[in-house]
């Protein structure tokens, strides 16, 4: 993040950083005062618009559009970065023959199966030699199968193997199967006009963008891309930031100082809780879970991760999950059980929070935890989420709060409308109070991957007992209820490593876990020693770590979060101040900050060089790169792994060392981005005859309807777009806010904002309240009319945005309360992923409260038989007709 | 104890600079004092009141002072915990955080008033099938009933192979959500115990 002060230009889209992460905005002030010009792309004017140099309103879901324009700007008018491009990206890939653009299909790319509702991936691989009969004729591709929901989710950190890490190139990007070449045919129509038309941004503003963008690249400048949820809560999320990350590989600002893409995440360690996940798809270190009949035996797990003749540090996936397989189950994983791998269970499809709770609907969960998260008020479809809990048997939630998920029973809004009764409720409910992040020890992986050590102040008050203790403590009393059993479903319990040692309170010795993450030798002189690097990890069980990317947090025992050594000055990058990973390099794929031949691409931005003398890789950041590997190096036929790496394959994670311009897997969506209307949209899609990503998911059901898109009947019946943000006096779902005086005090009420235009047309005062209905929910909120909100012209109409702040839940025990946002978003998913789309949905907004009680549900359900979303009922209520003389007035 | 004074005194840089000239003489008057303390504008050591300098600050009877990180958003904002009698008694950015450089958001100068809360729950709650209100329940009695439910609801729900007996050795009974505001290492033991259960549905803020 400090390394964001090191660009020349900053462009920060999908977030609002200077409100979200204020302190953090501190480094693009800094970068600001360096003379580096700042760029807000942003539906709202807000704080960070009011820092930038220009503030640009954007459509909101349209991002792909303003951004593929950028990439075709770039191409067409040859702003390319050529030697980096050439070098350091698959930009001379030939891809197969048989692979179709959307261009071609308006709006699909090649493979789509329409009766599965899901691409198959063959087409997208990268081009083999086509085989002749006395090969066999068997041809080999990368895609093999068809992508399903949880496809992409199946592979981990290093993406799908290649079954061609040296494919067949053109290096002069003439080709027309070259990746260079489809890039430019992909993007083609991606023009200025094209940018009007869809995001309502205006020429001048998109030439703004593009010059301050093109010109802040190259050899001696940087820029740089900041972004948060703004570009992931989309059913096209995941190729959001591919489109990024396209545009900063052309313009050659990936691994340099200055420049890449930060993701601003929203959480003390939800990077932690990535890295070491509390995911359903990922073991540490982003190993996949296993998956059903992909990933039966050992064998096929790792077949189906790597390949032995992958480039590069994923290759040695074997070693990370034997080694972890050792740190959970000790001397009972052994080379003759395949060390312990069936103690893993196995996934069927996507097992995301919004599928389990769908499950739970079906009374198919019977016991749901809630740790330090609220989902009645956080999460996407609040009332079908705190109908959910009303079918568990138990619930357990552990908070420093009584937050809505806890008190569901008593006072959440289906109480009051009458679908739910407390009585009639069987969910036992257990609430264990947390402790606070001052009394425990342990580390936070914030937002750059830097760990952090915290050390305990005091003890928990009263009852209050931390994650680790409950967990260690819960554990053990399963394991002793279990002992002696002899039912092999109980030996993974059994047979699990842990005996940590505990204090007086019972607490666990938080760094005796941080020693078993970094992992130890299990052989000969190193047994029982931290390790130092994860290149020391053996898949022949001599080895044992919990997540291979973070050893070297204990290196040489020491526990190295816990370093707090000060920058010498802003532009230190402070290596010894916590720790990074991996290896504690604080800027990722840093071998491309020098030329092919190792030199820095300019001095103003040199990072990482070839030291000819010493003949390793050297600079001002630990490298990330083979130490040794001069940049000349070229591998033999046939290597695979560390030793496979050329001197100029600075992506050293991915299977062919190269920066993918073209995705030819991991990616269930599209080898490429392409621009796709939200799930709810006030057009039609303006680009392709396809409406909306094919592959998104959605949750079917009367408690999950959509408003009609573009032109389809009823959808003026929910005409206005809203998007949800946060602010910077409260946290999420408000668990650690709204119970606070200070910060309530800040931010007292839950309100929208609505530009003059719209308050205008719906009468709508500044200061009074506001109904706001979408197909799955009413709310109301305090009016604010402010011209942050801009009425903006896209696809030939007038399209308004409501801005609507989260953090409002309606229980009884918080300072403050309100209704909450995620109550009108709908449950639509992006496919890579499964993140739900939060930023885009449709609603209606009018004046005055809204109604309480049962009329409240019957608001709804009047909205959704006027858009055509449920029969019409013979017996027309007063409600509808009410509606009808308004709509008469539109 | 050191370790307060080091960092109350960064905190009043300034207060700590102050001289102290009798005021009686020549040397005492402002302007002499303003050229021998440096303090050229007059607006540092050379103005400070025998009441200013008789202050003390707030946390420098503090008995410790905790290094720590903020636990809002995703920065990681240095923070330093000052203890009093086994309370927090302040928490104040951590100046040597090259990270955040001393500075808190409203958010994380408000920590001191989440970990004070006084309606922070501290005690176990209970809440009994078809119940209208809460109940307290020993933490051990509350522990030992979680485990008993979680075995139960373990076995009622397992899956040993899917409908092509492929193995699948897993139970849909158990779900959990949560792990974006905890440690990486309780992160760790959360996801490897429920993974030896055969929980698969473990999800976090990270998705959403």
């Amino acid at each position: 993040m400090q390394d964001l002060a090191n660009a020349d230009c900053i462009v920060i889209q999908g977030a609002n950083m200077a409100e979200c992460h204020p302190v953090g905005f501190q480094w693009v002030t800094e970068a600001k005062l360096r003379g580096a010009r700042v760029i807000h792309v942003d539906p709202r004017f807000t704080r960070t618009s009011a820092q930038a140099d220009r503030h640009i309103p954007i459509r909101v879901g349209s991002d792909i559009v303003l951004l593929g324009a950028l990439i075709n700007h770039v191409l067409t008018n040859d702003l390319w970065f050529r030697e980096y491009v050439v070098a350091y990206t698959n930009a001379s890939v030939l891809i197969d023959e048989d692979f179709l653009d959307t261009e071609d299909l308006d709006g699909f790319f090649s493979g789509w199966d329409e009766e599965k509702g899901a691409y198959d991936l063959a087409s997208w691989a990268y081009a083999t030699p086509r085989p002749t009969a006395s090969d066999g004729g068997e041809e080999a591709t990368e895609g093999d199968d068809l992508s399903d929901a949880a496809a992409g989710d199946r592979y981990g950190s290093g993406g799908p193997p290649l079954d061609t890490p040296r494919p067949m190139t053109d290096p002069t990007l003439t080709d027309p199967r070259c990746v260079f070449q489809l890039l430019k045919g992909h993007f083609q129509r991606y023009t200025p006009e094209l940018v009007e038309e869809v995001c309502g941004i205006s020429a001048d503003d998109f030439a703004y963008l593009a010059d301050s963008v093109t010109q802040n690249s190259g050899r001696d400048r940087t820029t740089a891309f900041c972004y948060a949820v703004g570009w992931t809560q989309h059913t096209e999320g995941a190729q959001n930031i591919r489109a990024a990350s396209i545009l900063q590989l052309l313009l050659g600002n990936m691994g340099r100082p200055g420049g890449g893409i930060m993701a601003l995440r929203g959480h003390a360690s939800i990077q932690g809780s990535t890295d070491i996940p509390t995911l359903y798809n990922l073991l540490p270190g982003y190993l996949p879970m296993p998956v059903v009949g992909h990933h039966d035996t050992l064998a096929d797990y790792l077949d189906a991760i790597t390949s032995v003749n992958a480039k590069g540090y994923w290759s040695e996936a074997p070693a990370y999950t034997v080694s972890l397989l050792k740190a959970w189950w000790g001397d009972a994983a052994r080379e003759d059980n395949d060390w312990a791998y069936d103690y893993l269970p196995r996934l069927s499809g996507p097992h995301g929070t919004y599928q389990t709770m769908t499950a739970m609907l079906d009374d198919e969960v019977a016991g749901f935890f809630v740790l330090g998260q609220n989902p009645a008020v956080g999460s996407a479809g609040g009332r079908m989420q705190r109908l959910a809990l009303a079918h568990l048997k138990w619930l357990v939630v552990r908070d420093l709060q009584l937050i809505e998920t806890a008190t569901f029973w008593k006072d959440s809004p289906e109480v009051a409308t009458g679908e739910l009764v407390t009585t009639d409720i069987a969910t036992e409910v257990f609430v264990l109070p947390a402790a606070s992040h001052v009394e425990k020890s342990g580390t936070f992986t914030q937002t750059s991957r830097i760990l952090q050590w915290r050390e305990q102040a005091v003890h928990p008050p009263g009852e209050a007992m931390s994650e680790l203790q409950f967990f260690h403590e819960l554990g053990r009393r399963i394991r002793q209820r279990l002992a002696g059993s002899d039912d092999p479903r109980d030996r993974p319990l059994l047979d699990l490593t842990w005996d940590y040692p505990t204090d007086a309170h019972g607490e666990v010795d938080a760094e005796a876990v941080l020693r078993e993450v970094n992992g130890v030798g299990l052989t000969g002189e190193s047994a029982g020693e931290p390790l130092d690097s994860f290149t020391q990890l053996r898949a022949d069980g001599s080895t044992a770590a919990g997540c291979w990317i973070y050893t070297g947090v204990m290196a040489g025992g020491v526990n190295r979060s816990a370093s707090r050594v000060p920058a010498s000055d802003p532009t230190d990058p402070a290596h010894d101040w916590g720790w990074a990973w991996p290896a504690n390099r604080r800027i990722l794929y840093n071998r491309a900050s020098a030329d092919p031949e190792g030199r820095p691409w300019s001095d103003r931005k040199k990072l990482v060089w070839w030291d000819e003398a010493s003949g390793q890789w050297t600079g001002d950041d630990v490298p990330d790169f083979p130490l040794r590997t001069p940049p000349g190096f070229r591998a033999e036929p046939g290597a695979g792994g560390p030793a496979a790496i050329e001197g100029d394959d600075p992506f050293i994670m991915q299977a062919d060392g190269k920066g993918w311009l073209f995705a030819p897997r991991g990616l269930v969506d599209g080898p490429l981005p392409a621009h796709y209307e939200a799930q709810e949209s006030p057009v039609p899609n303006p680009v392709y005859g396809q409406q909306a990503n094919p592959a998104r998911r959605t949750v079917a059901g009367p408690d999950n309807l959509f408003a009609p898109s573009g032109d389809a009947p009823g959808s003026d019946v929910y005409p206005f777009v809203f998007t949800t943000y946060r602010l910077t006096e409260h946290h999420t779902a408000g668990g650690m806010s709204r119970w606070l005086p200070f910060l309530s005090e800040l931010q007292p009420e839950m309100f929208c904002e609505v530009s003059p235009e719209l308050a205008a047309e719906r009468g709508l005062e500044n200061g009074g309240w506001a109904t706001l209905v979408s197909p799955r929910a009413v709310i109301e909120a305090k009016v604010l009319v402010t011209d942050r909100m801009t009425a903006l012209r896209a696809a030939g109409r007038t399209i308004h945005q409501i801005g609507l702040p989260y953090h409002w839940g309606v229980g009884a025990q918080a300072i403050v309360a309100g209704d909450a946002a995620n109550d009108l978003l709908g449950i639509a998913l992006d496919p890579n992923v499964q993140i739900q789309e939060s930023k885009v949905g449709s609603c209606d907004i009018r004046p005055g409260r809204r109604p309480t009680g049962p009329d409240a549900l019957a608001l709804v359900a009047a909205y959704q038989r006027r858009a055509g979303l449920v029969p019409d009922a013979d017996q027309r209520s007063g409600e509808d007709r009410v509606m009808d003389e308004e709509a008469g007035d539109d | 104890m050191a370790e307060v004074r080091r960092v109350v005194g960064d905190l009043t840089n300034r207060a700590a600079h102050a001289v102290r000239h009798p005021v009686s003489t020549f040397l005492g008057w402002p302007v002499p004092r303003q050229a021998t303390t440096g303090d050229l504008l007059g607006r540092g050591p050379a103005v400070t009141s025998p009441t200013t300098r008789g202050t003390t600050h707030r946390l420098a009877d503090a008995d410790r002072v905790a290094r720590s990180v903020c636990p809002y958003c995703a920065v990681g904002c240095g923070q330093r915990v000052f203890v009093r009698d086994e309370k927090v008694i302040q928490i104040e950015g951590d100046l040597d955080s090259p990270i955040s450089r001393g500075r808190l958001c409203p958010k994380g100068a408000a920590s001191e008033s989440l970990v004070n809360s006084p309606t922070r729950l501290t005690k176990v709650l209970h809440r009994r099938p078809h119940g209208t209100d809460w109940e307290h329940l020993d933490p051990d009695e509350a522990i030992d009933m979680i485990a008993d439910r979680v075995v139960r609801d373990r076995r009622a729900h397992w899956q040993d192979v899917d409908d092509q007996q492929r193995p699948l050795r897993r139970t849909m009974g158990i779900a959990s959500l949560g792990g974006a505001t905890l440690d990486n290492e309780e992160n760790y033991l959360i996801k490897k115990l429920f993974t030896a259960l055969g929980a698969i549905q473990i999800e976090n803020q990270a998705r959403i």
